[in-house]
């Protein structure tokens, strides 16, 4: 399959693309990774009169540990960040970075990419926005900071202006005593999941949840955060009656489509569940515990 | 620059530098296919699934139906095609042969590169560690067992080396 006819531009640096983002008009487009945008144009669900090649630019793809952030450079590729000694000390950016797709997708895919294409299944959205966020952007009028939460508006859109591209993730670390994890269910490796939970949780003692965020993957129209399931846990003990009400008040937040993943009411299941164990294996974290976890799926 | 005009594109593959004038859409896979003649790499699914196109782009696997060529403009890849060295079969490939870990053939390329691409970087998987590194990879034909036990044969001949 061929997408339709496109001219190609070579970048060396995120100013020459804003300014060619601005010459070449509202149908030209950046090309990171592609492993999202060169499907949907193959396919003519996209269309783009001009790409706009990124991947070229030097020092995009690193990955920095400084003053108590990670500092992801826009072309990260998820395998890079799967690899990452930095991505030890936040076991949820592993367990996300390490099970997204398959391993030539990971290999090719970038942090960036997917949070700009802000696809409501992507996983770096429902993963990140458990912890403190920001992407820094980089436009025309200069570079500014957004905080995650604000940064994704709805499905496949984000604030990103026509000529703001991402130029790094910064990610808090979290504080001693939290733990967390992402959980994705999948019907095979290559598909989008068919809804996830991620959970970053800090104790307080042995069994007192101090702080909590849940957020819920592929059941709106962006990653959402289960507000309500926090509350259930926050300031509380955590034990199995407490865990099993916050899965349950998860369920009631989520508002999934029926669709060839499943139906709304599977999917409502599957998120109840997902949750419970999430918070079960943040907890063991959060206590020392090394404990194995991300996508799951049938041979895995 | 318009959208009709085409551009050069100078890519290592299998050790030799080659190079071809071509649209920018032109797939990576298509380029190999048709412009370098290296049929080993299949077009399988054409939608990011199946694997059947993948080779590795500076020694890391990608699935070649999912780049246009001008992204690897200046790398390196390996297809099938590379993996023999004077007339004598790699190691994994010797595998799959031995262990009858395919039937029709078609996925093979993408298998044996993915499977390069794993024991480059860990030469004693386990058995999830290489169900993990072939997820990408879909066989219609054996049911995977003879695959595995193909990797596994091929990663105890390698260490042997």
């Amino acid at each position: 399959m061929y997408a339709h006819p496109f001219s190609y531009h070579r970048v060396q640096s995120l100013g020459q693309a804003t300014k060619l983002l601005q010459q070449l008009g509202e149908e030209s487009r950046v090309l990171a990774g592609g492993q999202s945008l060169i499907p949907l144009m193959k396919m003519r669900l996209a269309r783009a009169t001009a790409l706009i090649d990124i991947n070229f630019i030097p020092g995009l793809a690193e990955i920095k540990n400084h003053n108590g952030e990670l500092r992801f450079g826009a072309l990260a590729r998820h395998t890079d960040i799967e690899m990452s000694e930095h991505v030890v000390a936040i076991p949820i950016l592993h367990d996300c970075a390490a099970g997204i797709a398959d391993v030539q997708i990971r290999n090719q895919g970038t942090i960036g990419g997917s949070l700009a294409e802000a696809d409501p299944s992507g996983d770096w959205g429902a993963t990140l926005l458990t912890l403190e966020t920001s992407v820094q952007c980089i436009g025309p009028q200069g570079e500014r900071s957004i905080k995650l939460e604000d940064f994704i508006k709805d499905a496949y859109t984000t604030v990103l202006g026509h000529d703001e591209l991402v130029r790094e993730v910064i990610v808090k670390k979290a504080p001693r005593n939290s733990g967390g994890a992402y959980l994705a269910f999948k019907r095979s490796a290559p598909v989008y999941a068919t809804a996830s939970a991620a959970v970053q949780l800090t104790l307080d003692g042995k069994d007192i949840c101090k702080e909590i965020r849940v957020v819920l993957g592929c059941v709106g129209l962006t990653a959402v955060r289960a507000r309500r399931a926090e509350d259930e846990l926050r300031g509380k003990k955590i034990d199995g009656k407490a865990i099993q009400r916050a899965a349950e008040a998860a369920r009631e937040t989520a508002e999934p489509q029926s669709d060839m993943r499943g139906s709304a009411d599977y999917k409502r299941a599957l998120v109840a569940a997902l949750v419970k164990r999430a918070i079960g294996i943040a907890v063991r974290r959060a206590r020392g515990e090394r404990v194995e976890a991300g996508h799951e799926y049938v041979g895995r | 620059m318009s959208a009709a005009e085409k551009i050069t594109v100078r890519i290592r593959v299998n050790g030799e530098p080659r190079e071809a004038v071509v649209e920018p859409r032109t797939l990576l896979v298509d380029f190999l296919r048709e412009n370098l003649n290296l049929t080993g790499t299949h077009i399988g699914c054409d939608t990011t699934y199946c694997g059947a196109c993948t080779v590795l782009l500076n020694g890391r696997t990608v699935k070649s139906c999912t780049l246009f060529a001008p992204m690897a403009d200046g790398g390196e890849i390996t297809t099938v095609e590379g993996l023999t060295t004077n007339g004598e079969l790699h190691p994994v490939q010797n595998a799959f042969a031995e262990c009858h870990g395919l039937q029709c053939g078609y996925c093979t390329p993408g298998l044996l590169l993915s499977t390069v691409h794993l024991l480059k970087r860990n030469a004693q998987p386990t058995d999830k560690q290489i169900r993990k590194a072939i997820a990408g990879n879909t066989c219609r034909c054996t049911g995977y067992q003879n695959i595995l036990k193909a990797i596994r044969m091929a990663a105890s001949e390698m260490e042997k080396r």
